[in-house]
């Protein structure tokens, strides 16, 4: 009998009447790398958060070393020894690293806070995990890899046994995932117990001893991660077997309909390009290259120095994102939960809302037409909710992604960025996804798309452009496009 | 379980009217007189001042911002209204000139809390400060009356029984459902209020919405303005003074959340 550190028995949660998780038993070996797999929305965020008593319970207990889990008591897990990266960063940009770190914990010295104390220890906590970082930094100015690293920090500044982490590799590129791994592997060499949720298989293989998968809410099985492959993986989630296939690149070369010349901020430099229609054209490159940034100033999210940008061969002038509409040109952003997304508000009109004008007659909005058209792409990419009243915050992640999408894809821009599309999506939407985009192509429409998954950006791009520290590097084709060719020109 | 939850949100979501229904309950016990037509009536016509504005003030807490300028604008609207009926100029005129009046100062409220980037409480405090101002030395803080009888009948006339200030409060109740549910405008206003960047990322013209809800605010406590001023008789710079809290307070209390997105105009209807 092996040592059991974390049981759950028949843990059963609801939301208004729906179960999110049904009757779920799962043990966790003490020492153990444990995945868990399953589509958007079958039910991992929620499994986890009741082991860290973020929600109650409809039903069932949780055992850790074999003491009873008060439900729905975060202070009780935290005191036993759990913590939680969660799915959505949890950070006060505005505060420095180690107030961050230690938000909630901080160290006290006669009652006054001791920072010299808490930069000291969250210093040796970061470089223990191999990140150099200046913990005076305000959390705002670092990019996404340094708010993981943060994230984790702060979930072991304390005595920690079990770490749960739910899709944390999710904005991070392939070099800092290597790193995570890094990360993890030593916690779990110290002895922590390791939850690893991903959509990621490769690296739930490479990771995991062993892997549980989740459908509809369901336990399907557990399955020791030696003893099994992808596809055996993919067929439980979604009880079909799915190819991860690449739309075929079918691209006849037509007239220019974007060129940008000169693009300069502080984080981008001189950057010039062009886009053809139905031309898929891929952004390389590491985080923090200066990709986002670049699509940003082309949509006027953030103001250029210099640079000019053509639509069909006219100059525009683009300062404010409306600009960049009316000239046809959509951006899906990198993070949904403070640019994508109205979190309170329903996923209708989130959907609506750039195209909230389209809609709107004599000042009225039409419903009926709105809704049926909204419908149809909530449709294609298996949109899981209630209704399209459900306000965003009760979707799961990956859904929320989905509302994204959709409210772009009603919009029919002519130039459409998308900046981390499938970031939090499940393997079988993603091809759903891939052929949108492919058909979007194929319409005539051009189409930028910033990825931080090596396969996704070599797998639909016609050409691909890579990034390094604000510059342009280098243009890759057809042949010419391969995995280290993008990662030469990323680290110029 | 499932009916517990369900039972509380049953409550959050109607608690300001079922508060409503048992004073009702409780005050027609207590005095038989309650419930009669005429005390209704009554009560309506109280709070139809400060019912009106917290029209005006709902669209702009559902942008996420806040106006506490309109005590002044009740004062200067009814003060540049009777000193101009006073002068001879006809009704009509000066209602539409005290219309201006606030359009411009929603108009200023909006410009330096949004192009300034200013917190709308501070802007707002100084414009009612102004407001204040200019209606003392308008009046030399001496009371104007003395108005013609058919501008009496905006706050003290009747159609068939129930009083104009009433009707007037109802129909702009009426017309503000409407906009913040089934206009663009109104759609863009609680959207704003719940992420101002994520609309901005959709190309709405956030200036544009804010600019409008503003205005609205501002125009909407000008008729409440002109029609104390009617009720009363008389202009006194001191009007209005104070009433912001009032309708903060009915706004609020009808489930108008502070930080902006959030909140139905019905609410606010029973909130008072
Ligand atoms: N607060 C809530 N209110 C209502 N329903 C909810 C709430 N939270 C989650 N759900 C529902 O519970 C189901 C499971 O969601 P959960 O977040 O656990 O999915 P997930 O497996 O983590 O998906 P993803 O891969 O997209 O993150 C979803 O259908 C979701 O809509
Ligand atoms: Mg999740």
């Amino acid at each position: 009998m092996s040592d059991i550190i974390l049981s759950m028995r028949n843990v059963t949660k609801k939301y208004y009447g729906i179960k999110a998780i049904d009757s779920i038993s799962l043990d966790i070996v003490r020492g153990e790398i444990h995945g868990i797999v399953g589509e958007n929305g079958a039910g991992k965020s929620t499994l986890i958060k009741t082991v860290s008593g973020a929600i109650s319970l409809t039903d069932g207990e949780i055992y850790f070393e074999n003491e009873l889990l008060k439900p729905e008591s975060p202070v009780d897990a935290i005191k036993k020894g759990i913590s939680v990266v969660y799915q959505e960063f949890n950070l006060l940009p505005n505060m420095a690293v180690y107030e961050n770190v230690f938000f909630g914990m901080e160290i006290k010295k006669n009652g006054f806070l001791d920072r010299p104390a808490m930069r000291e220890k969250s210093k040796l906590i970061l470089e223990e995990l191999g990140f150099d970082i200046d913990v005076n930094s305000k959390v705002k100015n670092l990019s996404p890899a340094y708010w993981q690293a943060t994230e984790i920090a702060k979930s072991i500044n304390h005595e920690v046994k079990l770490i749960i982490m739910d899709e944390p590799s999710a904005p991070l590129t392939e070099k800092e995932v290597d790193q995570l791994f890094n990360v993890v592997r030593k916690l779990n060499d110290n002895g922590i117990t390791v939850i690893y949720i991903s959509h990621k298989l490769n690296e739930i293989m490479e990771l995991t001893d062993r892997i549980s998968i989740l459908r509809d809410g369901n336990l399907i099985k557990t399955v020791e991660t030696k003893n099994t492959t992808e596809q055996e993986l993919i067929k439980n989630m979604v009880g079909r077997e799915i190819n991860e296939i690449y739309p075929d690149k079918e691209y006849s070369d037509q007239e220019v309909i974007l060129r940008c010349e000169g693009l300069t901020s502080d984080k981008v430099h001189n950057v010039s390009f062009e886009v053809r229609k139905g031309e898929i054209v891929g952004f390389g490159g590491l985080v923090g290259a200066g990709r986002t940034e670049t699509m940003r100033l082309l949509f006027g999210a953030d103001n250029k120095t210099s640079g000019k940008i053509f639509v069909e061969n006219q100059e525009v002038n683009i300062k404010c994102p409306v600009e960049a509409i009316k000239n046809g040109i959509g951006l899906i952003p990198e993070d949904r939960k403070n640019q994508g997304l109205i979190l309170n508000k329903s996923i209708y009109l989130n959907s609506l809302l750039p195209s909230l004008y389209d809609y709107t007659k004599y000042m009225f909005i039409d419903f009926k037409k709105s809704r049926e058209d909204i419908k149809e792409y909530t449709d294609i990419l298996k949109l899981k909710a209630l209704n399209l009243e459900q306000i965003c915050l009760n979707l799961s992640g990956g859904n929320q992604q989905k509302v994204v999408i959709t409210k772009w894809l009603l919009k029919n821009c002519k130039i459409l960025i998308l900046d981390e599309p499938t970031r939090g999506i499940d393997v079988g939407t993603k091809q759903e996804i891939y052929q949108l985009i492919k058909d979007l192509a194929l319409e005539g429409k051009a189409i930028i798309i910033i990825s931080s998954e090596m396969p996704e950006l070599i797998g639909l791009s016609h050409r691909i452009l890579v990034m390094h520290e604000g510059n342009l590097t280098g243009e890759l084709k057809g042949e010419q496009i391969t995995q280290e060719a993008i990662m030469t020109l990323a680290a110029l | 379980m499932l009916k517990n939850l369900k039972l509380k949100s049953f409550f959050e979501k109607y608690a300001i009217y079922l508060v409503l229904i048992i004073e009702i309950v409780l005050f027609s016990i207590l005095s038989p007189y309650f419930l009669s037509v005429d005390n209704l009536i009554n009560i309506l016509r109280q709070v139809s001042i400060v019912g009106i504005m917290a029209v005006g003030m709902t669209f702009v807490i559902l942008t996420g911002g806040i106006d506490l300028s309109i005590g002044g604008v009740v004062a200067c609207v009814g003060v540049i209204c009777a000193k101009l009926m006073v002068n001879g100029v006809h009704p009509i005129f000066a209602i539409l000139v005290s219309l201006i009046f606030a359009a411009l100062v929603g108009l200023i409220n909006a410009v330096f809390s949004h192009e300034f980037k200013l917190i709308p409480m501070i802007v707002t405090l100084a414009t009612l400060q102004i407001l204040k101002g200019i209606s003392y030395i308008i009046t030399g803080a001496i009371p104007v009356f003395g108005f013609t009888e058919e501008f009496k009948v905006i706050g003290q006339g009747y159609l068939g029984p129930i009083p104009i200030p009433i009707i007037i409060m109802l129909v702009l109740y009426v017309i503000a459902y409407i906009i913040l549910t089934y206009t663009s405008f109104g759609q863009s206003i609680y959207a704003i209020g719940g992420n101002e960047e994520a609309v901005r990322l959709t190309g709405i013209n956030i200036r544009k919405q804010k600019y409008l809800a503003y205005i609205l605010c501002s125009l909407i406590t000008a008729v409440a303005g002109i029609v104390l001023l009617s009720r009363v008789n008389t202009a006194q710079p001191s009007a209005g003074i104070g009433y912001e809290m009032d309708v903060i307070t009915g706004a609020v209390l009808g489930g108008i959340s502070m930080s902006g997105g959030e909140g139905k105009i019905t609410g606010v209807f029973a909130g008072f």
